[in-house]
């Protein structure tokens, strides 16, 4: 097990590697630099001189690169071009903040679409399940600004439950964000617990349909052990995984519930960063993301390995 | 009481289509049975026999319902029942034996608990007493190291320990019926044989009454005192299986018991011509008219109802046919036919293919390898090892042995999928070591393979004329009209109507898809052609017809055939010649006839030893105990952990001289060959089979 966990975290390593190669490329390679970038059509040559020594432009990629890595597993990203303040000090509030509202929905969205789509799955066919089945449906294709304006026209303007907006600063106490992180709380469980429900769904579908659980059936048991000693582990198993995905994608931070509300999360952080062309903040979130994308599925494929017997004596 | 335990009567079920169309399944299937009887069940696959067997749980598939009929246990009826009185009977009362056991068996559960739960269920024990007992049945089904084994999840197990635990389950009620679905198919024939014998015994110790749903008519012989033969949802013969066997009254019955090829005879059996009709295609009066060479306008427009023959016996024997008495009067059926023109063993034979000392192994390369190297990791023995053959111009060459011998692997270096790690294959000259993409494309149209299921190797999307067109226009330069030509007159030669072109595989049966399998591997105009259990998927009745028809194709093109197998009775009606492959390691070769006559190489006597021949009263002999074996040994014989005619150290030591018995026929065994003749396995003469027909011409 030790070996396992040893063994993938090594892997974890070289993806991050990779990915640090991708980003830094990326921001790096395309036509024009950090200078150019920034000044777009403002530029003069002066100004993108000054620039290039003061950020040290002129040197190797390789060179930059190795620093930037250096710096950054220190903690240490830069400072942004805009706010020309540390890009740590900038991200570390909107990072909580992401993960405050992404783990809260994740709260929710998890019980319920496991308990939602078990259900539906359990009753195939029939009224709870075409019932949740729709609502599911609805919930998956209406785009999450509209469930969002939808929620702002009757919580908020309606009857005045939570303010429609933040107002405050990123690095405002919890205690003061929560009234504002209640609707898109609400609104990313929606979307997500839609999405969540139907792989439940499907999965819970194939598990009660197959040979073993007709064979639970068959030697008497009552229906509740059938489904919750034979059928449960194996629908749950796989839906790890994908729970694992849909977590880094809500930890991370969701661009557009976070607009809506004018929630200071880091989706907009990215979006304002690409705009002002703030390209040591977009590395540093793209690596972020990428670290919790790597980690929630190390995280979960170390869990499914622990959890299933056939993993765990095929990887011993 | 009575001593009924089952009274099936005028039981009709079937499913609604979306179209709301009425399918049915099962027609007036009326039955009993008494306590302590053990019945076989047979029939082609999709006749009902499964969708029956669940109905004596009161349990029907998702869509199904009855409509009509009763299914009484001990005067009660189950679909009458709830729920809850209904789990009281299932397990305890009735239990069923899946077919698969892996598959029916929980994978996050340990196998103990599977047990265990049983028996806290329907008998309340818990604590020590509910652990003993688990053992205990473990015990009872000859499973080893059982204190061990009930920590263990099924996919630790091998399939025929599964299939013990699935009986272990099975029993655990101490039920008074046990249904079993086709229980011992998907195992070696060696484990096979262990099942049985273990299911006959435990019917003996405990009278406990069994329903046998099989194809198989060598294992239900094995098993079962009654037989009912079911078509079309119907039971159409019924009676004790000595009576049935040796004067089968319903055409359909005649078919499928002379379809069956016997190890005992080497001709190909009789094909059963047409295919059972799919639910819905339900006509008026008897549904085996279309394949009946009985029929007549009675048929067409009655519907025969079951009634009971003239024989007297204790089990009366019942047929549903108008015209059984003429059946019956009409002599033998299921002659046996050496169809074959078998190669003579000529030493001037063209040599096709011959392999020279290949090893395959599928262990690490690359990264992998170097790690395990750099780590200092023995290597594991290979697992094909030495195999050294030669496969002549217009040939068959059987491969035979247990799963895991190897038999695959080998056709898979010999296409090319996996290269060899040591060794030489020359294929008519050439070179064959390369990998398949370094292969001229003349030598691809030279080897060509045939796939066991053809569900997975005929693409589904594709109609049969695509499917036919891709081989030649690969390897000929023809235009449009002359491939479609071709494919018409290839579908002709594999016996199907160019009407075919147009379809997909989804609208035909496994024989028809399994003869497009054969058409496309014939377009290329092949010289050898792989052939990995070609019959292995299908209905006995459509396998003698397949049999046949590479038989044909053989003698018409002058193909070689590797023909893998675990049939043996298969191999001994279709092969020249015949390699005994154990744990990659050839045992024996040697033309067929010699292979099938004593002297035996000891694997070679288990293996067929272990064949339940469609006989009554024929019991199979267990000479090997059926332990699994994950790796060849490292030295000496290949056999030596399981081999029951071990003379010592000298088998574990050395590995077997080769001996040679006669032209061709080698045997690789520490063992003298004159005490490897005297074999403990009397194979049935043919001259016993003609008695048994005899016996219907006497009547």
């Amino acid at each position: 097990m030790l070996k396992l966990i040893v063994q993938r975290l090594l892997f974890s390593v070289i993806t991050l590697t990779i990915v640090a190669v991708v980003v830094f490329a990326m921001t790096d390679l395309l036509p024009g630099d950090w200078a150019t970038a920034y000044f777009g059509k403002w530029a003069t040559e002066e100004g993108l001189a000054a620039m290039r020594e003061e950020y040290g432009l002129n040197r190797p990629a390789t060179e930059r690169f190795a620093e930037w890595v250096g710096n950054a597993l220190r903690g240490d990203f830069g400072d942004s071009l805009t706010r020309k303040k540390p890009v740590v000090e900038l991200i570390k509030f909107r990072l909580r903040n992401s993960l405050l509202l992404g783990g809260l929905a994740s709260l929710v969205t998890i019980p319920l679409a496991t308990l939602l789509g078990i259900s539906a799955g359990l009753r195939r066919d029939r009224a709870p399940d075409a019932i949740i089945s729709t609502g599911s449906i609805v919930g998956m294709s209406t785009p999450e600004f509209v469930i969002g304006t939808l929620l702002i026209w009757a919580l908020s303007v309606g009857l005045g439950l939570f303010p429609s907006m933040t107002l405050g600063n990123p690095d405002a106490p919890i205690v003061d964000l929560l009234p504002n992180v209640v609707m898109p709380t609400m609104t990313l469980t929606i979307a997500s617990t839609a999405y969540l429900l139907r792989m439940v769904r499907t999965i819970t579908i194939n598990v009660l349909t197959s040979e073993y659980v007709e064979m639970a059936t068959l030697k008497g048991l009552p229906r509740a052990r059938v489904v919750f000693r034979h059928a449960l582990p194996n629908i749950l198993l796989p839906t790890i995984n994908i729970m694992a995905l849909m977590l880094s994608g809500l930890l991370g931070g969701t661009f557009v519930v976070e607009v809506v509300f004018n929630y200071p999360g880091l989706g907009r952080a990215l979006v304002d960063a690409v705009s002002f062309r703030d390209v040591p903040m977009i590395q540093a979130i793209a690596l972020l993301w990428a670290v919790m994308y790597v980690f929630f599925n190390l995280g979960a494929d170390l869990m499914t390995t622990f959890l299933d017997p056939r993993l765990r004596s095929l990887r011993g | 009481m009575s001593q009924k335990l089952l009274e099936v009567e005028g039981l009709t079920t079937g499913f609604r289509t979306q179209a709301g169309q009425v399918l049915q399944v099962l027609r007036n299937v009326s039955l009993e049975m008494q306590r302590g009887e053990t019945l076989g069940l047979v029939g082609e696959s999709g006749c009902g026999k499964t969708t029956f067997g669940m109905t004596l749980l009161g349990h029907l598939r998702p869509g199904g319902q009855v409509m009509a009929g009763s299914v009484r246990f001990e005067g009660v009826d189950l679909f009458g029942l709830g729920p809850d009185e209904l789990a009281k009977i299932r397990g305890q009362r009735v239990a069923v034996i899946p077919q698969s056991a892996s598959s029916a068996l929980t994978p996050t559960m340990r196998v103990g608990e599977q047990i265990a739960e049983v028996l806290t269920l329907h008998l309340g024990l818990a604590g020590a007493e509910l652990q003993e007992r688990v053992l205990e049945l473990l015990t009872r089904v000859h499973l080893p190291q059982v204190v061990e084994l009930v920590r263990r999840f099924p996919h630790e197990l091998s399939g025929g320990q599964l299939q013990r635990v699935a009986i272990a389950m099975g029993l655990a009620g101490k039920p008074e019926l046990l249904v079993l679905d086709e229980p011992t198919t998907g195992l070696d024939v060696t484990t096979q044989a262990h099942i049985l014998d273990l299911l006959r015994e435990i019917q003996e110790s405990t009278g406990t009454a069994m329903l046998y749903i099989s194809h198989d008519m060598g294992a239900i012989a094995r098993v079962c005192d009654r037989l009912a033969v079911m078509y079309a949802g119907e039971i159409v013969e019924d009676g004790a299986i000595d009576d049935v066997f040796a004067d089968p009254v319903h055409p359909y019955t005649r078919g499928l018991l002379g379809s069956v090829p016997r190890l005992s005879y080497a001709g190909l059996p009789q094909a059963m011509a047409g295919r059972p009709p799919a639910p819905g295609e339900d006509a008026v009066g008897c549904a085996f008219v279309p394949r009946c060479a009985f029929a007549d306008e009675t048929c067409k427009t009655i519907d025969p109802a079951l009634e009971a023959t003239s024989r007297a016996g204790a089990i009366p024997h019942l047929v549903q046919c108008h015209h059984w008495q003429r059946v019956l009067a009409s002599g033998a059926s299921g002659q046996m036919r050496d169809l074959k023109a078998r190669m003579e063993q000529d030493a001037e034979a063209e040599p096709l293919l011959e392999l020279t000392e290949v090893d395959i192994t599928y262990a690490k390369r690359g990264l992998a390898a170097l790690v395990a190297r750099w780590r200092n990791e023995p290597e594991p023995p290979t697992t094909v090892s030495g195999f050294t053959i030669t496969i002549h111009r217009g040939e068959t060459l059987a491969l035979v042995g247990e799963s895991g011998s190897g038999k695959s692997t080998i056709a898979r270096t010999i296409a090319g999928l996996l290269p060899p790690r040591a060794g030489q294959i020359d294929f008519g000259g050439q070179d064959l070591a390369s990998a398949v993409e370094g292969r001229p494309a003349e030598m691809h149209r030279k080897i060509q393979i045939i796939f066991q299921n053809p569900d997975a190797s005929l693409n589904p999307r594709h109609t049969v004329k695509q499917i036919l067109d891709a081989p030649l226009r690969l390897y000929f330069e023809m235009d449009g009209k002359g491939r479609l030509d071709r494919s018409g007159a290839l579908l002709e030669e594999v016996r199907l109507t160019p009407r075919y072109l147009e379809r997909h595989p989804g609208q035909m049966s496994g024989g028809e898809k399994q003869r497009v399998a054969v058409a496309r591997a014939f377009a290329a105009e092949p010289d050898l052609v792989l052939c990995d259990e070609v019959t292995s998927a299908l209905d006995v009745s459509v396998q003698a017809a397949v049999l046949e028809l590479l038989a044909g194709l053989q003698a018409n093109r002058g193909a070689a055939y590797l023909f893998i197998s675990h049939d043996l009775a298969v191999v001994r009606a279709i092969a020249d010649r015949v390699a005994v492959l154990y744990q990659g390691r050839i045992c024996e070769v040697g033309p067929v006839a010699e292979i099938y006559a004593p002297p035996y190489h000891p694997y070679t006597e288990t293996l067929l030893a272990a064949v339940p021949e469609p006989a009554p009263g024929a019991r199979a002999q267990l000479l090997a105990k059926d332990v699994p074996e994950a790796e060849p040994p490292t030295r000496g014989c290949c056999f030596q952990r399981r081999c029951p005619r071990r003379i010592g150290s000298i088998c574990d030591d050395e590995a077997p001289p080769s001996q040679f018995v006669a032209e061709g026929h080698i045997i690789r065994c520490h063992i003298p060959l004159a005490d490897l003749g005297e074999s403990q396995v009397d194979l049935i003469s043919p001259a016993e089979i003609a008695t048994q027909g005899a016996v219907v011409d006497g009547k």
